[in-house]
């Protein structure tokens, strides 16, 4: 074939328009299931380093690996690797019963051996779990037939959540030990309902049906995870039928297409929206903490701003939640902040004034939302300042304990139990904490050992009504996240947030 | 001997600014707020495991400390390891710069030839309303900033005209057959046209996001310099020798007028590649960009470090490249 410069260029046209004549239809029947997501995997180990915790990954690690326990949409647990488990009576040791019948990607069996070794490596100082000081409360961990016991060093009432929770993963020892961290890193294999099959760091991950999953095989034979961090092409991704389901989108946009083209859901998750208080300047006036609580019209601000998507709280606990209890609720008194602000000498001509910090961008409408909330304030006679920070700086200077005395976050607990929500928050000792009053800390503190559970989740509603009482913290609202999919899949939202392919379907 | 002189000189002064960038992005990086271990914090963590964590990540050492442990690993090829992904940083970084390389590569051939061509049209219609329009063409594409220019490319042709796709590098179910990081080159060398037209498909919209305000600065830099050599003595004479417009253009007026140019596009091709990391965020283009962007988020410093240097290696090589083609072409400094 001779090739000269005008049959190149032709050539050249017509490889392209082949290229792009590839492009999926979004009408065609779904063969392959491809999924936008929002963030990249960094990491394929999901017990260490910064992945580990990252709530937003889990769904990636989910579908590869299985947690010791199920957890299933409504947060609740479910039997999974472990069938069973408890502590026995005098709560110094616990068991766990291993499903039998389960086997790794490879096709080798999942053994009780595999639970045993990945909950002792996670609680080695040296492995490096974010999470150690959780799992290093279980010792001397070791197997009979097919249950796992350990010793109780530290009763901790939940560790069985963490058993669902970040890090909470069982790993394969054999083949672990046999190709390292390196290897694993490569190629990892898990007992879940998805087996890697190409990965491309920043780009997307390549995923087929495990069809020896214990949980039945997944509908989707191939599922292809391609990562998007922006919003609007996500968006576009799903639009153009390039991808069939995606998560995380302006509220403006999942209205305007899921009753088009495309189909959508919405449902709670378990992140919520806050304001830390930090027990510092005007926030040790109590008037100035409860004015600047009820002057804020919670409802109004997520049915203006956020197009209705949220659920108003007034304690750190969710509907979802263990400890949520309905009778706690706070006013909108704009009136009586006024009153109270008078009470502390504080007016519209005279405001009592503070800084408030709020990150923008890294949660829906945030920095709007802190906005609204500083325009509501200046009606009763707050003047707060707003200083925008990235989330990095956050954690860093809360883990300081010098945040301002007001700075806005996202608290997500997806086990929904108090101690990880209420608890870390507002217990002074702890380093997520801002408020250090010691009335609060005498409070929490038996709770954190308390193995009544019943006694436990009562005494986290007292607390959670102390806080609410005297203003310690501004909860703001339960998020709700949007997921727009193609009319050929059926989603199955989680409340943890995690966009799972094993539970979507074929419609 | 003065060219190798003015070489030895340039590479001496590039080794200076790497040492200099290397210090600086060591210090600011963990200077400005928010570090690795505070990121990865979970609830409930105490001052122990965050002492703990500190020392496993090793920065518990000083400052001083910790940029010479670093350079001593630089100085051995080793650039550390990615707190995120705990791969070695020099792999990382390596296996990204292909593609960023291609993605800049295209957009500079797609800048130069819009840009050029926008400039043969203006002068040879110059003074009237086609040139006119080819102001206005350049006057707006330099207005809008490329991010913008992307996201404009994927509602024409991403979703309207779903013609090109919008995120990723290649499709993910092709297998790829590639023993180096230039896909695009290889698949070429490889005949293999398919897997090339998929990977065009993939890099047309970013690149071309990319190239639009570049373009439009080489159109009006190259345009000017036409219209000015189009009035020079010997123009004039090749005119009065019967030959066309466009030939005078391209034959006589072309080489004096594009040595400014060049000197610009060496400079703005290091700003193209800066602007990589926007764009390859936009369209999860598998780069370096998007991959700083990860690592900024993450607080992952030795991949921060890894970047930013690789980046300053590249500038200082292209305007080393772009010193020593000016030297060449331009016969002042050819003959001394």
């Amino acid at each position: 074939m001779n090739l000269n410069r005008r049959s190149l260029l032709q050539l050249s046209t017509a490889a392209v328009a082949m290229g792009a004549f590839t492009l999926p239809a979004r009408a065609q029947a779904i063969e392959e299931l491809v999924i936008a997501y929002n963030v990249s995997l960094p990491s394929w180990d999901p017990t260490t380093g910064p992945s580990a915790v990252n709530p937003t990954i889990q769904g990636l690690y989910q579908s590869v690996f299985d947690q010791y326990i199920l957890q299933q949409p409504d947060l609740k647990p479910a039997p999974g690797l472990l069938t069973e488990w408890g502590w026995n009576e005098d709560k110094t040791q616990v068991w766990m019963t291993v499903r039998e019948g389960v086997t790794w990607h490879d096709g080798s069996p999942f053994t009780a051996e595999d639970v045993a070794w990945s909950l002792a490596r996670v609680a080695k100082p040296e492995t490096g779990s974010p999470i150690q000081f959780v799992w290093g409360t279980l010792a001397n961990h070791r197997v009979e037939g097919n249950k796992v016991i350990a010793d109780v060093a530290q009763f901790d009432p939940t560790i069985f959540k963490w058993m669902y929770f970040l890090t909470g993963y069982v790993l394969p020892k054999a083949y672990y030990e046999k190709v390292g961290a390196e290897g694993f890193e490569a190629a990892p294999i898990g007992t879940g309902p998805y087996m890697v099959e190409k990965f491309e760091r920043n780009a997307f991950v390549r995923l087929k049906a495990n069809a020896n999953y214990w949980g039945g095989k997944p509908d989707f034979d191939t599922v292809t995870i391609k990562f998007v961090p922006d919003a609007a092409a996500r968006v576009a991704e799903v639009e153009s039928g390039n991808s069939h389901v995606t998560l995380e989108m302006p509220y403006e946009e999942f209205n305007r297409l899921k009753g088009g083209p495309l189909a959508g859901v919405s449902a709670p998750i378990s992140d919520i929206g806050m304001i830390f208080l930090n027990d510092i300047d005007a926030m040790l006036d109590p008037n100035v903490r409860k004015a600047a609580l009820i002057s804020i019209d919670k409802q109004a601000i997520i049915d203006r701003l956020l197009g209705g998507y949220g659920v108003k709280i007034d304690t750190l606990e969710t509907p979802q939640y263990d400890a949520y209890d309905p009778s706690i609720t706070t006013e909108y008194n704009p009136e009586k902040a006024v009153e109270l602000l008078a009470a502390s000498g504080f007016s519209v001509d005279n405001p009592v004034k503070f800084k408030i910090q709020t990150t923008k961008g890294f949660k829906p409408k945030d920095y709007e939302m802190i906005q609204a909330i500083v325009g509501l304030w200046r009606k009763v006679g707050i003047e707060a300042e707003i200083e925008v920070y990235e989330i990095a700086k956050h954690y860093e200077l809360r883990a300081a304990d010098q945040l301002a005395p007001a700075a806005f976050y996202n608290w997500g607990n997806s086990v929904g139990d108090p101690t990880t929500s209420t608890g870390f928050a507002m217990f002074g000792p702890s380093p997520h904490s801002v408020w250090d009053g010691k009335d609060l800390i005498d409070m929490i503190g038996p709770l954190w050992g308390e193995k009544d559970e019943a006694k436990r989740i009562e005494g986290w509603k007292a607390v959670d009504r102390y806080i609410a009482e005297n203003a310690l913290v501004i909860p703001l609202l339960q998020y709700v996240q949007p997921i727009l999919h193609a009319p050929g899949v059926v989603v199955t939202p989680h409340a943890s947030g995690a966009l799972l392919p094993h539970l979507m379907k074929r419609a | 001997m003065r060219v190798l002189q003015a070489i030895l000189v340039r590479l001496f002064t590039t080794a200076v600014t790497l040492a200099g960038v290397a210090v600086v992005v060591f210090v600011v990086i963990r200077v400005v707020p928010g570090n690795p271990i505070a990121m990865m914090l979970p609830p409930g963590a105490t001052e122990e495991d965050v002492a703990r964590l500190t020392a496993l990540y090793g920065l518990d050492k000083g400052l001083w400390a910790q940029f010479g442990i670093w350079v001593a690993g630089v100085v051995q090829g080793d650039f550390g390891t990615s707190i995120t992904t705990k791969a070695p940083v020099l792999e990382l970084v390596l296996g990204r710069l292909p593609a960023t390389l291609e993605l800049s590569i295209m957009a500079l051939v797609m800048a130069v030839v819009l840009g050029g061509a926008a400039a043969l049209v203006g002068t040879r219609w110059r003074g009237g309303r086609v040139e006119a329009s080819v102001d206005v063409a350049n006057g707006m594409a330099l207005s809008v900033p490329d991010f913008l220019w992307g996201l404009v490319l994927i509602l024409l042709f991403g979703v309207l005209v779903p013609v090109f796709h919008i995120s990723g590098r290649v499709t993910p179910s092709l297998d790829l057959p590639f023993t180096t990081g230039f896909y695009l080159f290889e698949s070429l060398f490889r005949l293999r046209f398919d897997l090339w037209a998929d990977l065009v498909a993939h890099m047309f919209m970013p690149a071309l996001a990319l190239a639009i305000p570049l373009a439009a600065i080489i159109g009006q830099l190259l345009k000017q310099s036409l219209k000015e050599t189009m009035n020079l003595d010997y123009v004039t004479l090749a005119r009065t020798k019967g030959y066309g417009e466009f030939r005078v253009i391209l034959r006589e007026a072309l080489r004096n007028a594009a040595l400014p140019t060049l000197t610009l596009v060496g400079v703005q091709f290091t700003f193209l590649i800066g602007g990589t990391v926007i764009i390859e965020r936009l369209f999860s283009y598998e780069g370096l960009g998007n991959m700083a962007i990860d690592a900024v988020i993450n607080r992952d410093l030795p991949l921060i470090q890894g970047i930013v240097v690789l980046f300053a290696v590249i500038f200082t090589a292209v305007n080393l490249v772009v010193d020593l083609l000016y030297a060449v072409l331009n016969p002042r400094l050819r003959h001394g």
